[in-house]
């Protein structure tokens, strides 16, 4: 089934162009990675999918379940099962992550027609999901990602997300700033919970986190263009040849 | 683009203001305008003994020769104190007066509020109830569970039937703590006040559940001017609740309060406030202005009062809950989230005077402001020659949504001894565009998202309130900012 249709995508901000037409395919079940050199505009995608302020799309179509993401605030295209997991997760003090996750959870379910979630329910979903991105009960009290390590950060991320359950998670350069257990760990969970129904975009630098995460396809973004598309093979040429030999091709 | 800026310029229609409504009760006046036969219309019309006829005269020619105090950061029209009436007395209040039923207009008006009037004198008491002191316009209209406080000896009820029922208490303690000439307000409401609450605890009593006020403005061109007077004896604990709301109206209406709490050794009173008068409308227009005085006075050692407030409402907001700390080994608390959004404009701080030895105080403000309202934390913190080890800790933050608004802080510190500290921590920052996508991301949308950063952000403050009011406080901040981002 298809999740995510991208047609000739073009994107500015600040009156530059940065995303210059951009085609990409994306059906339930599969795993794809962007690579792509500083300023390819990696991160300029996610940020037009997910709907963030400051972007104005010129061209082109995405349509997400069916339905045309473009048109959609923030928040619905998160509820029709759109997730970020941020580059740079933002602090929110006072505000522990339980009830954030919950206010969030339930917000989802809201448009689904779902009742809100139980309590009882909601505390054995948090245990099964902090277990998954091995994170302490204890961190959870703490307000959302205040004072959290970059590495806390990024595994609160994938906690949000394994919580949510969306239908296409986007995942902005989590590796970053990661050691290597760390990496293992959410590596692992993304494993978990990928699965027949849903997708994944792996925005990623680096062929290391690959290595945990095997993808279905690997594209090149290249000065706001995908140059080239592969499998996972790619990853590798990459890693060996660098960009530059690959944008000669 | 579009981040707050522009979005702060789409303000909705503010149709927020959930307690705007005009009760149909017709009032009895007095002659409009202030003269000395308005004051003694006010006493006679409370039957006041004259000791207290005397106290408002002699105010009252105080008043006219001080100034309105002009140093806080505020800007209004010049008010016409000859312009407004000084009493309105909702007409037959008292159905019944010798059973004490009210007319079903005013019940209707509180349960409308929420507030309910029912004063079951049967009603086993607990912690969870709350007692009403309910001040429509000039009058103290019904104080409930009033039976089950005399049982355990404490007094409750209306300030103006305390003149005539414990005049020896009221003559000790009325002016005590704010004295007439305080300030310009402070010797008006000395000359006009017309209700309020009165509240003695006596020596070793814990009060067995909350008191409140509830204020409310119906008649329109009235001065609401209550006074409230808490006394807790020795050894003795309340929890004191003050809630106040007024009609949507054009015109702005002036309401001077003084509140006086007098703390003897060993008692403690919590003093909290949710205070949402009328705040004008998106242009500025009408909405109340709050000129109030409330001081507490820790006179015995190890007394303790704490001023906790969230303050929403008012187009003018001019208070500062202070404490002096005069009994050794005595506490001050002030927890305040003061919001201002569209035209709003708020000064208000605290003042903690330590006179005694080892006396503590602590400030904790949050300032939101939104629009193009500004709010203003102001503060004093002395530590007189002899309060030695006296120790302060201060901390005020500002959190500015979109880039119209204004927050100032003037915090002043005065030691006047080597022996004591004083800690002052201030920061300012603004809601930004990023942590509002960030939320929307999870889901939420952007009104709940403010609601949750604000929350988050006063949560020190709220988290002081008794549970039933924090709950409303929750709600109420995230209502006052409707509007304020799109």
């Amino acid at each position: 089934m298809n999740i995510l249709s991208i047609k000739n995508l073009k994107a500015e901000i600040n009156n530059t162009e940065i995303l210059h037409g951009i085609n990409l395919e994306i059906n339930s079940g599969e795993v794809h990675a962007i690579m792509g050199p500083n300023g390819s505009g990696k991160s300029t995608l996610a940020s037009v999918l997910a709907g963030k302020p400051g972007y104005k799309v010129t061209e082109g179509s995405v349509t997400f379940c069916g339905e045309n993401l473009l048109d959609m605030p923030v928040d619905m295209r998160a509820k029709l099962g759109l997730f970020l997991a941020f580059q740079y997760p933002i602090e929110i003090p006072g505000v522990s992550n339980m009830n954030f996750i919950k206010t969030a959870l339930n917000e989802i379910r809201k448009y689904h027609n779902q009742e809100p979630i139980d309590a009882f329910d909601f505390y054995e979903l948090v245990k099964a999901k902090a277990d998954l991105v091995k994170i302490d009960q204890k961190f959870l009290e703490r307000s959302v990602n205040d004072g959290f390590s970059g590495g806390e950060k990024k595994r609160n991320e994938v906690f949000q997300m394994a919580m949510l359950e969306p239908k296409l998670a986007i995942l902005d350069e989590t590796d970053s700033g990661l050691d290597i257990d760390a990496l293992r760990i959410v590596s692992e969970g993304v494993n978990q919970l990928k699965n027949a129904n849903n997708a994944y975009i792996i925005i990623t630098h680096y062929q290391r986190l690959l290595e945990y995460i095997i993808p279905d396809f690997v594209h090149i973004l290249y000065k706001g263009r995908i140059v080239k598309s592969g499998d996972k093979s790619l990853a590798l040429q990459l890693e060996e040849q660098g960009y530059k030999d690959i944008y000669n091709d | 683009m579009n981040n707050n800026n522009d979005i702060i310029t789409q303000l909705v229609s503010d149709d927020t203001y959930k307690y705007g409504f005009v009760s149909d009760i017709e009032h009895n006046y007095a002659p409009k305008g202030l003269n000395e036969d308005v004051i003694r219309f006010i006493s006679s019309k409370k039957n006041e003994p004259d000791f207290m006829l005397k106290w408002r005269l002699e105010a009252y020619s105080k008043w006219l020769k001080m100034r309105e105090p002009k140093w806080a950061k505020l800007k209004y029209p010049p008010i016409e104190y000859n312009d407004l009436y000084y009493y309105a007395e909702p007409k037959d209040y008292k159905v019944d007066a010798d059973n004490n039923t009210i007319s079903p207009e005013i019940i209707k008006t509180y349960d409308k509020l929420g507030i309910s009037l029912e004063t079951n004198e049967n009603l086993p008491t607990s912690q969870s109830c709350i007692a009403v002191d309910a001040v429509l316009d000039s009058v103290s209209v019904a104080t409930t569970y009033k039976k089950q406080l005399e049982d355990v000896g404490i007094i409750f009820c209306p300030i103006s039937e305390a003149i005539q029922k414990y005049p020896e208490l009221v003559k000790k303690y009325l002016g005590s703590v704010v004295p007439v000439t305080d300030n310009f307000f402070a010797a008006l409401n000395s000359a006009v006040f017309s209700d309020g609450s009165f509240v003695y605890i006596p020596k070793g009593v814990r009060a067995p559940m909350e008191l409140s006020t509830y204020f409310r403005i119906n008649a329109s061109a009235t001065g609401q001017f209550e006074r409230t007077l808490i006394i807790a004896d020795e050894d003795s604990y309340v929890s004191y609740l003050e809630g106040c709301t007024a009609p949507i109206r054009d015109e702005n209406q002036l309401h001077a309060a003084v509140v006086e709490i007098y703390a003897h050794r060993n008692a403690e009173v919590k003093y909290s406030t949710v205070q949402n008068w009328y705040p004008g409308d998106k242009e500025g227009r009408g909405g109340i202005y709050n000129f109030v005085t409330k001081r507490g006075l820790c006179a015995g050692n190890n007394s303790k009062i704490s001023w906790t407030q969230v303050e929403t409402g008012s187009s003018i907001t001019w208070k500062y809950p202070s404490c002096i700390l005069k009994g050794n080994n005595s506490t001050g608390e002030f927890y305040s989230v003061a919001i201002t959004n569209n035209y709003q404009q708020a000064d208000t701080g605290t003042k903690m005077i330590h006179i005694g030895e080892n006396t503590r105080s602590k400030i904790i403000s949050k300032g939101i402001s939104a629009g193009k309202s500004s709010n203003t934390f102001r503060s004093i913190v002395a530590q007189n020659k002899n309060a030695v080890k006296s120790q302060n800790f201060s901390q005020c933050d500002s959190l500015l949504i979109g880039n119209q608004c204004a927050a100032h802080t003037f915090p002043t510190i005065k030691v006047k001894n080597e022996k004591s500290t004083v800690e002052h921590e201030a920061t300012t920052s603004k809601i930004s565009d990023d942590a509002i996508f960030y939320i929307n991301q999870r889901g939420i949308k952007t009104e709940d998202a403010m609601s949750l950063i604000v929350n988050g952000y006063a949560k020190e403050v709220l988290q002081n309130l008794p549970l039933e009011f924090a709950v409303e406080a929750k709600k109420l901040l995230a209502v006052s900012l409707e509007g304020s981002i799109g």
